[in-house]
């Protein structure tokens, strides 16, 4: 088909013939032209697509920091000779990693490179009229021609009204009638690709200016929107901490509710944070019943609430018989029945620091696989302690976690038979330290709930550019841009010479429609005979 | 009724309908076993060339007779003969049979539902249940419809057989009691996400089995031989085409899912991406997809290289489905597994 108006209904790069290869020698305004065609070719598009996919793999496989950073310790420990590779690779931070940048950077280049001419192209297209008939109309994918029994005039104007029913655009020529319609689904295809942009930039924008917070709150207890409030912060370059949302969180209580039969025992049912907020230091105070997927909504920073556990509380006396340490100990639980590891460290104690280590079991038991919890709940509070004697060691200034025991420069206190001292506490009970160095009381158990502080200024661009992408997507796919032109011809006695015939922009694709949408133009015009017929040579795109 | 009951009713339900569903299986096995010989009817790739001559000669004016589109291959093949009126027969209680099953299904699902108080697809034993279902539902809907240039009965045991497979793994494997939700699943989303995210692998399932079709085809379709019941199936051609239609179809919904999906997350954990590996496979089967309808716009991809890349994708989301959800750690561990 070398006709001007059956050639391809598209305003997409033609991608038909292999690119040519550089020439030999060129000159590099030649070779950055080149380079440019190649970035900007379909092929060159879907590979990196590929590469896209490929790359988000191990992501999924090798433990990653920015999302479980104690798996990652775990496997960097497992696997000592592997992970400095992995280091280096960035394979335990895929998604911030420099290859994966470059990948969907050169993607999005590749994008930008393709979208821009085919605005241009398409906002042309959409200001032409559609293009004269070809001459020979046979040759198109759907064609069906007939004599019928009035002048042309009178069927071209028939014609002309029926497409213009059919919302097609329509111009009428002397002998024929040149139809177009479904410039959106081009719309709709650069709206789709420029949304990806929108979203790429969005997403950095959050990157940039927003912040994600954890911290960990006891019931009766509370904290403030300030850096030293969180007990894990992140945030973009362009953060500014004088802009956190100026509000005091308290925990006034944390319920919880399990699965208590079943094969689903001990499963979580609900939890619900009570909150008291005060959104500025000059506010009322309110209350909020914060659960999972309730978020606390204040002035554009959402507080969540992620996670919950146990702290019981202790007393400990030293050797003088002084209360050195009173108060609520958070607990990290291990497993699905929050069987709990933590530590007490006392500074104050004397002659020398004290620090305990051990379990916090809310039903607890101790069988072979030692000290456990069988249910979630507190059924049976128990905290099972060892203690030690010696240096802390949270004076030396190197940063210590407060849920580990640096027990290095500490002994092990033991029981009369020289076996570490334990005890089993349930609340009320006290471990009594040997040779009068002092004791510990388990009082009773709070509540705690992990609750996670965010700031995301891109995400309502990010939503809106995700909408767009979705509708530029349905219109791609579901308008069928379709050419459609009749000709009539006087074929003397007042009878003319009809000929119907139809292109499609993806004429693969849409063959059927296409067909369908002729025998409607043409039973319209009086003709009920043979149909159309439908070539499957000449596949458009 | 107490939950319990309608849970146990739910099992019955479920049950039964695989029962029935292995019913149907034998039934489309049966029809492709009773197909006549290839030579009387498989000889689309001519017929094909031969319409385009009619198109291209002078007498398609008036005289020329009204010839089948390629693809409105009939759903039996015009022959007449003894083994094609059986397996036509045989094929006609396959789909009386399907039509049971997924009304037992239907059941199941709704009766689960109802036991439990909350939308059926909380954790990996009810989605695959309701998956199956949306896999039967979509195809129970394309018969429904009776478009002659899609005919899909051929695809019958393409789509049971996945169906049975899927809620045998269900029922042995994967079965959790009927019983509340985890606090994290307890959000309007859940019916939004989810139920888009069935529906699409409903609609993939089906481009699935239609890709392998057009591909098995494609290849006899060259050699100009293969078993006989591959010649009651429509032609290369029609297959490509149709399963283009579901993956189209299906790829906005997978979108739709996604989102919805990132919109849940921000509601939940305070971001809306975070490359949880859930996400990063939703992600991963998105792209996929993305390159198979890239590839069917670029030249010397077309056919059977943007076929291969439509059952990577489904691959894909097999892989999201089952590996992801069982055995990799991450934030989407709902399966109520082990």
């Amino acid at each position: 088909m070398t006709d001007a108006a059956t050639e391809r209904l598209t305003s997409a790069p033609q991608a038909e013939s292999e690119p040519p290869g550089p020439p030999s020698a060129m000159r590099p305004a030649e070779l950055v032209r080149w380079a440019w065609r190649q970035l900007t070719s379909m092929r060159t598009a879907l590979a990196l697509l590929f590469l896209l996919a490929m790359a988000s793999v191990p992501g999924s496989l090798v433990p990653q920091s920015g999302i479980d950073p104690v798996r990652v310790a775990q496997f960097k420990a497992a696997h000592p000779g592997l992970a400095p590779w992995y280091e280096r690779l960035s394979l335990f931070s895929v998604f911030s990693a420099p290859w994966f940048a470059a990948i969907y950077l050169l993607l999005f280049v590749s994008l930008a490179g393709c979208v821009l001419p085919r605005s241009k192209a398409h906002w042309r297209a959409m200001r032409a009229a559609p293009p004269r008939p070809p001459r020979n109309l046979e040759r198109l994918p759907v064609h069906v021609g007939w004599r019928a029994g009035r002048d042309p005039a009178s069927v071209l104007d028939e014609a002309a009204r029926e497409l213009r029913s059919r919302h097609y655009r329509v111009v009428r020529h002397e002998d024929a009638v040149s139809a177009e319609k479904g410039y959106l689904r081009e719309t709709g295809n650069l709206l789709f690709h420029t949304a990806l942009i929108g979203l790429l930039v969005a997403v950095a924008v959050g990157n940039l200016y927003g912040y994600k917070g954890s911290v960990l709150v006891v019931e009766k207890a509370g904290f403030s929107n300030t850096l030293a409030a969180y007990d894990s912060f992140s945030h973009g370059a362009g953060f500014d901490e004088d802009k956190l949302a100026p509000f005091t969180v308290e925990l006034d209580r944390l319920r919880v509710r399990y699965q208590a039969t079943g094969d689903q025992r001990g499963a979580p049912r609900d939890f619900r944070a009570t909150l008291s907020y005060q959104s500025a230091p000059t506010a009322a105070t309110r209350r909020y019943a914060l659960r999972v997927n309730h978020p606390l909504v204040l002035d554009g920073t959402k507080v969540f609430l992620i996670g919950n556990g146990y702290a019981p509380i202790f007393t400990v006396r030293d050797s003088t018989g002084e209360q050195v340490f009173s108060g609520p100990v958070p607990f990290l639980p291990q497993d699905g029945n929050n069987t709990s590891v933590g530590v007490v460290k006392v500074e104050g104690a004397t002659p020398e620091q004290l620090g305990f280590q051990g379990f916090f079991l809310p039903t607890g038991t101790i069988d072979a696989r030692g000290p456990i919890s069988t249910y979630p709940d507190l059924l049976l509070p128990t905290a099972v302690l060892t203690a030690f004697r010696g240096d802390l060691g949270t004076g030396s200034g190197v940063p210590q976690s407060i849920y580990k025991l640096d027990t290095r420069a500490m002994t092990q206190f033991t029981g009369p038979t020289g076996k570490p001292l334990a005890g089993a506490l349930r609340p009320g009970q006290e471990m009594v330290l040997p040779d009068r160095q002092g004791s510990i009381r388990f009082d009773g158990v709070r509540r705690y709930a992990t609750l996670q502080v965010a700031h995301d200024p891109g995400k309502s661009p990010a939503l809106l550019a995700a909408a767009c992408a979705l509708l530029g997507l349905m219109l791609s796919l579901f308008v069928k841009r379709r050419r459609v032109w009749v000709r009539a011809t006087a074929a003397g006695g007042g009878r003319s010479l009809v000929e119907v015939a139809a292109l499609a922009r993806v004429e693969g694709e849409d063959r059927d429609g296409l067909h369908d949408e002729v025998t409607g133009v043409v039973s319209s015009l009086g003709h009920e005979g043979a149909g159309p017929t439908t070539s499957t040579i000449g596949e458009e795109d | 009724m107490a939950g319990e009951t309608l849970a146990q009713l739910s099992n019955n339900l479920l049950y039964s309908s695989m029962a029935v569903y292995a019913g149907a299986m034998y039934c489309y096995a049966a029809e492709m076993a009773f197909a006549p010989r290839r030579q009387q009817t498989r000889a689309v790739p001519v017929a094909e060339r031969s319409m385009a001559t009619v198109a291209r000669t002078p007498t398609a004016y008036d005289a020329a007779p009204r010839t089948a589109v390629d693809g409105g291959r009939a759903p039996a093949p015009p022959t007449g003969t003894h083994g094609t009126a059986r397996a036509d027969r045989v094929g006609r209680v396959g789909v009386a049979l399907t039509v049971l099953a997924f009304a037992l299904h239907l059941g199941a699902v709704v009766a689960r539902g109802l036991s439990a108080g909350r939308a059926p697809w909380g954790n990996m034993f009810e989605f695959s249940t309701a998956g199956a279902l949306a896999v039967t539902t979509v195809f129970l809907v394309l018969l429904a419809r009776r478009d002659p240039r899609y005919p899909v009965r051929y695809l019958g045991l393409f789509v049971v057989g996945p169906v049975l497979l899927t809620l045998g793994l269900a029922v042995t494997v994967l079965y959790t009691d009927s019983e509340q939700l985890v606090p994290a699943l307890k959000s309007v989303w859940l019916v939004i996400h989810v139920t888009a995210a069935i529906i699409a692998s409903g609609i993939l399932t089906l481009g699935f089995a239609q890709t392998i079709c057009y591909l098995v085809q494609d290849r006899l379709e060259r050699r100009g031989d293969g078993p006989a019941f591959m010649a009651r199936f429509p032609s290369a051609a029609a297959l490509d085409r149709a399963a283009y239609r579901m993956h189209a179809f299906a790829f906005p919904i997978w979108t739709f899912a996604v989102i919805a999906g990132a919109i849940w997350a921000e509601n939940a954990w305070g971001r809306y991406w975070g490359w949880d590996p859930k996400e990063t496979w939703a992600f991963i089967t998105w792209v996929v997809y993305a390159c198979y309808l890239h590839a069917r716009a670029t030249a010397g991809w077309r056919g059977r290289k943007a076929a291969y890349i439509a059952l990577l994708g489904y691959g894909t989301f097999l892989f999201n489905y089952l590996v992801v959800n069982i055995f990799l750690v991450g934030l989407h561990s709902y399966a109520g597994v082990g």
